[in-house]
């Protein structure tokens, strides 16, 4: 098992398109590193860069502290697991796991020792003797990982592999693939455009867009203190809502009007003044997550400000039912208790606890506060 | 309520009219392979009095066994049978060295770019377009300076030369849809170029190599241009041994002997029809390989 580290690496095609505009990331031994961004924002082309399948323009990459950047694939240690799983079709699951090994030349009663154990663990034993196209997604999954295990990589890398899985699958997936993280101990990137699969798999997060890591840090890191209004965005479903507000300043205390139906309403924030003493009187975005907003029982024993607000969308989850209503114009997502959900066009009483509020230049995007 | 039929059987007019065309044309293609078997059966005697669409009255075989080792070709009277061999020792080589060729090229256009492999590629398939008759010349040339003028050993460089661009283009076609990360998940194993070639490209390239085979077979045994041009005595092709036959002037014209040996020109390409033409529709219409 080893550490990564992505240095200053840039990527700029023949066309003159740079696609990654300095990354730089370092990963431990053992930790589960995720790529998240939409599609365009050179989050595969850097796997396949730590892969070996793409030139390095500038900048290092390092497995386990020696720079790889012109080693090829297979002197990288490195296992990977394709979107498209990348089963070779005409051979059988005991013979695609095999391949690695039998290329590397391991002894035949080794491989087949290896197979036998991968096999256990992934539960596809009684599937060695099939082949790819006689394999449902799921279990082609699971064989594209046993061949990825079989090796034993100091790294794994793991290109969106569960978007092709439906819903239920891909939860159970997700589980086992943290679950093999836990055993092996395995030091993992992971790309994905999925922010569910990001905030619940990963121990540390990138969320990249247009070839920039926009932030690098814990999920719930991530999810608490976003660095920027595309992160705010981007992470957390349902996403954050963003209200335009013009600030005021009374003394120390900082205040934005809120109009909701016709009445004008009045939110202290928790920032200093300070901070927002250049962005006075102008329009910035504030970010409140949905569980932020919620009615009055729920919030109980939070330092929530209650506002009267007219309820336009009613969507019950199961677990919350999550609300719509309209403040200065945007819509604006709270989640509640499905007890105290009201109707579609009725007035209800919600609770902001906006302790971990942001706010962001609309400008830039950049966080203010 | 019943459900709506899909297709509506009555006899319309417009069936009727379809259904007569169809025979139509299907007479029309069967009808001289018709008269070619039955004439080749006949006896001369028969030919001249009978009726062309008749079928023979008494068979005989003594046509076939003629035109098969005793027939004149010009001043040789050994029949169809040397120019059969000579056929085959050609096709075989030439058929089997081009489709790998292609093979080859297929599998680095498709997924092996390099800088200008676009326009290598391009310019290959020029070679598609180019008129048998413009390259004799510099074809001769060629083989003469090589010392393979009228050898099978040149008709054979020949026909690879000229249907590599083919069997490149098929096969580049069908690894274009063979996927990048199939190829990906090869390099990261720690196969290299040819381990990849071999273990999992030509594994799943057998429909289109079928496609390849019929084709270059058909092309290749088929032609008379390069076979009459660059061939001599004894490394001449079928196809300018049955010209031979059939042009002889002297004694009588046997239409029987010259039917059998036309059939027998046609047997191979025909029996290769019959066994692999069902994989042919299908590998022409193969797509990705979905694994």
């Amino acid at each position: 098992m080893s550490s990564l580290s992505i240095r200053s690496i840039r990527k700029v095609y023949t066309n003159g398109v740079e696609v990654l505009k300095g990354i730089d990331i370092e990963i431990k031994d053992g930790q589960f590193l995720i790529l998240v961004g939409g599609s365009g924002s050179g989050k595969s082309t850097l796997l396949n860069m730590v892969a070996g399948l793409e030139s390095v323009t500038s900048g290092e990459i390092l497995i386990d502290g020696k720079v790889v950047n012109d080693l090829p694939p297979k002197d990288r240690d490195i296992a990977m697991v394709f979107q498209s799983y990348a089963l070779y079709p005409s051979m059988t699951v005991r013979e695609n796991i095999a391949f690695g090994l039998n290329v590397k030349k391991v002894p035949k009663h080794e491989q087949e020792e290896i197979v036998a154990r991968v096999a256990e663990t992934l539960q596809i034993t009684h599937l060695l003797d099939r082949r790819p196209a006689q394999l449902s997604g799921g279990q082609r999954q699971r064989v594209a990982m046993g061949r990825a295990i079989s090796r034993k990589p100091s790294l794994f890398l793991f290109d969106e592999p569960l978007s092709n899985l439906d819903a239920k699958l891909r939860v159970e997936m997700r589980a086992e693939i943290k679950r093999l993280h836990q055993r092996l101990k395995a030091t993992i990137v992971y790309v994905t455009h999925d922010q569910i699969e990001a905030m619940t798999m990963g121990d540390l997060i990138a969320v990249m867009k247009d070839g920039v890591v926009q932030q690098l840090g814990t999920p719930q890191d991530i999810y608490d203190n976003p660095a920027n209004l595309f992160v705010a965005g981007f992470i957390g479903s349902p996403s954050m809502n963003f209200i335009t507000v013009k600030p005021v300043i009374e003394g120390s205390e900082v205040f934005v009007g809120i109009e909701n139906a016709g009445q004008n309403l009045r939110l202290k924030l928790p920032f200093e003044a300070d901070k927002l003493r250049a962005h006075v009187g102008r329009d910035v975005i504030l970010g409140v997550r949905p569980e932020q907003i919620t009615d009055t029982s729920s919030a109980h024993g939070d330092v929530g400000q209650e506002l009267s607000c007219l309820v336009d969308l009613v969507e019950p989850t199961g677990p919350d039912t999550l609300l719509t209503t309209r403040l200065n114009g945007a819509a604006v997502t709270c989640r509640t208790h499905p007890r105290e959900a009201v109707k579609p066009g009725q007035s209800m009483q919600l609770s902001f606890n906006l302790s971990k509020a942001a706010m962001f230049d609309p400008a830039n995007g950049e966080r203010i506060a | 309520m019943t459900p709506t039929p899909i297709r509506n059987n009555r006899l319309t007019l417009g069936r009727v009219v379809l259904y007569l065309l169809l025979v139509l044309f299907a007479v029309y293609y069967i009808v001289p392979l018709y008269v070619t078997l039955s004439t080749s059966f006949k006896s001369l005697d028969e030919i001249r009095s009978g009726n062309l669409l008749a079928l023979p009255q008494v068979w005989q075989f003594d046509s076939w066994a003629k035109a098969w080792d005793s027939a004149c070709t010009g001043v040789t009277c050994d029949g169809m049978q040397p120019f059969f061999w000579n056929s085959i020792k050609m096709v075989i080589p030439a058929v089997l060295i081009s489709t790998f060729l292609g093979a080859f090229n297929g599998y680095v256009f498709a997924h092996w770019r390099f800088r200008g492999s676009e326009v290598l590629f391009a310019g290959l398939l020029v070679g598609c377009f180019i008129p048998f008759q413009v390259v004799i010349l510099p074809m001769a040339q060629l083989l003469g300076s090589f010392g393979l003028a009228n050898t099978t050993t040149g008709l054979v460089f020949v026909h690879v030369v000229y249907g590599t661009a083919f069997t490149t283009l098929f096969f580049r076609n069908y690894y274009i849809g063979v996927p990048e990360e199939l190829i990906k998940a090869a390099r990261i194993d720690g196969a290299g170029f040819f381990l990849i070639f071999r273990k999992i490209v030509l594994p799943i390239s057998g429909p289109i190599f079928v496609v390849c085979i019929i084709w270059q077979f058909t092309q290749i045994w088929n032609d008379f241009l390069f076979g009459i041009v660059f061939a001599s005595g004894d490394s001449q092709p079928i196809t300018v041994g049955l010209n031979n036959l059939v042009n002889t002037s002297t004694g009588v014209k046997e239409y029987n002997v010259n039917m059998a040996a036309a059939v027998i020109a046609a047997l191979p390409t025909l029996l290769v029809y019959l066994v692999a033409g069902r994989y042919f529709v299908r590998g022409l219409t193969a797509g990705a390989v979905k694994g």
